[in-house]
C-alpha cells in the first residue's frame, strides 16, 4: 500500500505546481479538485491495516466537500461572473514554479528537523503537507482575482488536512465533523461576499479593492 | 446546566428575532440576550462556582476572567446597539442582530473550551459570526474591509489548525493516548510531549491566534475592519474577541510552562509584543482617520498583552488587569467615535473640529477615552501599564522597558495630537455635517465605562483581585 500512498501524494504536489504554473482559473479549479479527491482516498491508504467505518465515512466526505462540493461553488461563482481566464498574477507563471520547487525544496528541508514517531515508516507526507500549505499561501498572496486567493486558501487547507491525516485515530470524530463544516461554512460564506463584491465593484479584481490603505 | 443556558440562550434568541418584523424593535432582543447572559454570568462569580460540563467545557480562572469580560462588555454593547440601530431604521438589521447573538455564542464556548480542537473550532465560528457585522454599511468599502477580515483571519485561523494537529502530533508521539489536545490531561504529561514538534506547533498557534488577536505582522485586517464597522462592532471586537484570542495564547502557554519549555516561548512572545507596539506607534504618528487609530491603538494594546504574557511573574498579573482595563475602555473610544462619525459623517481628523462644541458628552468622553488608553493616571490603564513595567524592572529586562517606555510615548505623542485637533477647535459653519445629536441610549454605556474605567484605577475590589490573581497563576503571574 506504501507506493498507493507515494502516488497520491504526488499527485497533490504535482496538483499545487499545476495551479502555480498554468492560466485557464477553471483548469487550476480542477487540479484542486483532484488534488481533493487524492486527499480523501489518502486515509483509506495510509491507515491500510485498519480501515473502519470512521475511515471509510471521513474518505467519502472528503472527496464529497473536496472534489464536488467546493469546486462546484467555485465554479458556480466563475459562471456568475462570466469569467474564465486572467488571473492578474503579480509575478509570472514561471517565476511561481521556480518559487514553488522551492517550496518543496523548504518543506523537505523543514520536515527533516521534525522527528517521525518511532515505529512510523517513513513517508513523504510531512513534507508534502508543509510544502502545500506555503504553496497555498503563495497563491494567496500573488494572485489579484479574489477566486484565485479563494483556491489559493483552499490548497493551503488541503496541506493542513494532508497533515491530520497522520493522526486521524488520535483525533475524536467531534472535531472533525467540527473542521468540514467550518471549511463548508467559511467557504461559503466567502461565496457569498465574492458575490457581493462581484455585484458591487463589477469585477472580482482584489486589484480593485484598493479604497483601504494607509 | 448553566453552561449550556449560556451558550444556547443567545442562539435561541437569534432564531426568535427572525420572527420580529420590525426593524425598530428587533435589537431589543439584544438587551435580553445580554441581560440574561450577564446574570447567569453574574451567579457564577458572585457563587464563586467553576461549574462544568463533561471534559471538554470547564470554566477555570482564565476563562473566568474573559467571560467575565465578554459578558460586561456585550451588556454595554448591547444598550448601545439599540441606539445606534435605532438612527439607521433605513438599513435592515435582522442579520446584523442574528451575528451579533452567534458571535456571543460562539465567544461563549471559547472561554468554557478545555480542549484545542474545540477552542478551534469556536475561534473559528467567531469569525464567520462577525464578518456579517462588518458588512452592515453594504458598500464598497465595508465589502473590501470585510473580504480583507475573511481572508486575513481564515488564513491566520487555517495556521492554528496545523499547529493544533503538531501539537496532538507532539502529545501522541510515543503511541495512542486518551483524551489527545485536551488540556489538563495535556499538562499532566507535558514532560513526555516531543520538544521540536511542541516547537513547531507553538510557532504556528502563535502566528495563528496572534492573527485573531490582531498581533503585528497579522494585523492588517484591523484597521480596514474597524474603519468601516460601525462603532459598537469595532468595540467588541477590540474589547472582546482579542479577549477570545488572547485566552488561546493563554492555553498555549500554560502547556508550554507546563512541558518547561518557556525559554523557548518567552522570547517570540516578547519579540511578538513589542513589534506590535512598534509598529502601532509607527501607523499612529501619521494617521488622518480617527477609527483607523483607534485599530492601530488596538493591536498596541494587544502587543502589551503578549508582552506581559511573555515576561512572567509581576508583569503576567498586569497582563490580566490590562485586558480587563483595555476591554473596558475600548468602549469608551469605541462608542464615543461612532457616535461622533454620525455627526460629522466623516471618518478623517481633518474634518472634525470642535467635537466639545457639537457633542460635548461624546467628546468629553472621547477626551476622557484618549487619557485612559494611553495608560494616564487616574485611570485603571496607568495602574495596569504601571505594573507591567515593575515587573520589567524587576526582572531586569532593561532593552524591553526602555522599549516598552518608548513606544508608550510615542503612541502617547501621536494619539494625542489627533484627538485634540478633534475635540477642541471651531465646529465647521457647514450645516449639512450635523448628524444626530448625543443620546442618552448611545452615552449611556461609554458613561458606565468611563466610570468603571475610572475606579478601577482608584480601587480593585478583593474579590475582583483575587480573580485576576488566580488567573495570572496559572501562567507563571503572580503579584
Amino acid at each position: 500500500m506504501e507506493h498507493v500512498t507515494q502516488l497520491l501524494l504526488i499527485l497533490v504536489i504535482l496538483a499545487n505546481l499545476f495551479v502555480l504554473g498554468s492560466h485557464p482559473l477553471g483548469a487550476c479549479i480542477r487540479a484542486v479538485a483532484l488534488q481533493g479527491i487524492a486527499l480523501g482516498l489518502l486515509p483509506l491508504f495510509l491507515h491500510a491495516e485498519e480501515r473502519s467505518v470512521h475511515l471509510v465515512f471521513l474518505s467519502i466526505g472528503m472527496i464529497g466537500l473536496k472534489g464536488f462540493l467546493l469546486p462546484g461553488l467555485l465554479f458556480r461563482a466563475i459562471r456568475d461572473a462570466a469569467l474564465r481566464k486572467e488571473q492578474e498574477p503579480l509575478i509570472g507563471f514561471n517565476t511561481a514554479l521556480v518559487l514553488g520547487a522551492g517550496l518543496i525544496g523548504l518543506g523537505f528541508a523543514i520536515a527533516a528537523k521534525l522527528p517521525l514517531p518511532p515505529g512510523t515508516a517513513a513517508s513523504i507526507v510531512v513534507p508534502v503537507a508543509l510544502a502545500t500549505v506555503m504553496m497555498g499561501l503563495l497563491v494567496i498572496v500573488t494572485r489579484g482575482k479574489i477566486l484565485s486567493q479563494a483556491l489559493g486558501y483552499i490548497m493551503l487547507e488541503n496541506g493542513i488536512f494532508t497533515f491530520g491525516l497522520i493522526l486521524v485515530k488520535g483525533l475524536p470524530g467531534l472535531i472533525e465533523t467540527g473542521v468540514l463544516l467550518d471549511i463548508f461554512a467559511g467557504v461559503f460564506i466567502m461565496g457569498t461576499v465574492i458575490e457581493h463584491i462581484n455585484r458591487e465593484f463589477g469585477s472580482i479584481s482584489a486589484y480593485k479593492l484598493s479604497n483601504l490603505k494607509e | 446546566m448553566t453552561i449550556w443556558l449560556l451558550i444556547l440562550i443567545p442562539a435561541i434568541l437569534a432564531g426568535l428575532s427572525l420572527a420580529i418584523k420590525s426593524n425598530v424593535s428587533r435589537p431589543w432582543v439584544l438587551v435580553v440576550a445580554a441581560v440574561a447572559h450577564s446574570s447567569l454570568v453574574a451567579r457564577i462569580w458572585f457563587l464563586g462556582s467553576f461549574p462544568s460540563s463533561g471534559t471538554y467545557l470547564l470554566l477555570d480562572p482564565a476563562g473566568k476572567m474573559v467571560l467575565g469580560l465578554i459578558s460586561l462588555l456585550f451588556l454595554a454593547g448591547s444598550f448601545y446597539a439599540v441606539g445606534y440601530l435605532r438612527r439607521r431604521v433605513d438599513r435592515p438589521n435582522l442579520t446584523f442582530v442574528v451575528s451579533l447573538l452567534f458571535f456571543l455564542s460562539a465567544m461563549t464556548v471559547v472561554t468554557f473550551s478545555q480542549h484545542f480542537g474545540l477552542l478551534w473550532v469556536a475561534i473559528e465560528a467567531t469569525t464567520l459570526a462577525s464578518a456579517p457585522l462588518l458588512y452592515f454599511n453594504h458598500n464598497q468599502r465595508s465589502l473590501e474591509a470585510t473580504w480583507k477580515y475573511l481572508l486575513i483571519c481564515s488564513v491566520g485561523i487555517a495556521l492554528a489548525l496545523l499547529g493544533t494537529f503538531f501539537l496532538a502530533m507532539a502529545e501522541t508521539f510515543n503511541g495512542p493516548i486518551e483524551n489527545a489536545l485536551l488540556l489538563p490531561a495535556m499538562m499532566a504529561r507535558a514532560g513526555s510531549m516531543s520538544v521540536p514538534w511542541l516547537h513547531a506547533a507553538f510557532i504556528f498557534l502563535l502566528v495563528g491566534y496572534g492573527t485573531k488577536m490582531g498581533l503585528a505582522p497579522l494585523h492588517t485586517w484591523k484597521p480596514d475592519a474597524y474603519g468601516e464597522a460601525p462603532g459598537v462592532v469595532g468595540f467588541l471586537l477590540s474589547g472582546a474577541l482579542t479577549s477570545c484570542g488572547f485566552l488561546a495564547l493563554v492555553r498555549l502557554t500554560q502547556v508550554c510552562q507546563a512541558a518547561g519549555q518557556m525559554d523557548f516561548a518567552r522570547p517570540l512572545l516578547i519579540l511578538m509584543g513589542l513589534l506590535s507596539m512598534g509598529v502601532a506607534a509607527v501607523f499612529i504618528l501619521g494617521q488622518t482617520d480617527y477609527k483607523r487609530m483607534l485599530a492601530y491603538s488596538s493591536v498596541e494594546h494587544m502587543g502589551i498583552l503578549v508582552l506581559g504574557l511573555g515576561m512572567g511573574g509581576l508583569a503576567t498579573y498586569g497582563t490580566w488587569m490590562h485586558l480587563l482595563n483595555n476591554g473596558l475602555a475600548k468602549g469608551i473610544l469605541f462608542l464615543s467615535a461612532g457616535n461622533i462619525h454620525r455627526h460629522y459623517k466623516s471618518k478623517s481628523v481633518a474634518q472634525v473640529k470642535g467635537v466639545f462644541h457639537r457633542l460635548p458628552l461624546s467628546g468629553a468622553l472621547f477626551m476622557a477615552g484618549f487619557i485612559a488608553i494611553t495608560g494616564s493616571p487616574p485611570f485603571a490603564l496607568f495602574m495596569s501599564e504601571f505594573t507591567i513595567l515593575r515587573g520589567g524592572v524587576a526582572d531586569g529586562r532593561w532593552g524591553v522597558v526602555a522599549a516598552y517606555l518608548g513606544f508608550l510615548a510615542v503612541i502617547f505623542i501621536g494619539m494625542a495630537r489627533i484627538v485634540l485637533s478633534m475635540v477642541l477647535g471651531e465646529p465647521p459653519k457647514d450645516e449639512t455635517a450635523s448628524g444626530p445629536k448625543d443620546s442618552f441610549l448611545t452615552t449611556l454605556s461609554p458613561c458606565l465605562l468611563a466610570a468603571a474605567v475610572l475606579l478601577l484605577g482608584l480601587f480593585i475590589p478583593s474579590w475582583l483581585n483575587h480573580a485576576i490573581e488566580s488567573a495570572a497563576a496559572l501562567v507563571g503571574g503572580h503579584s
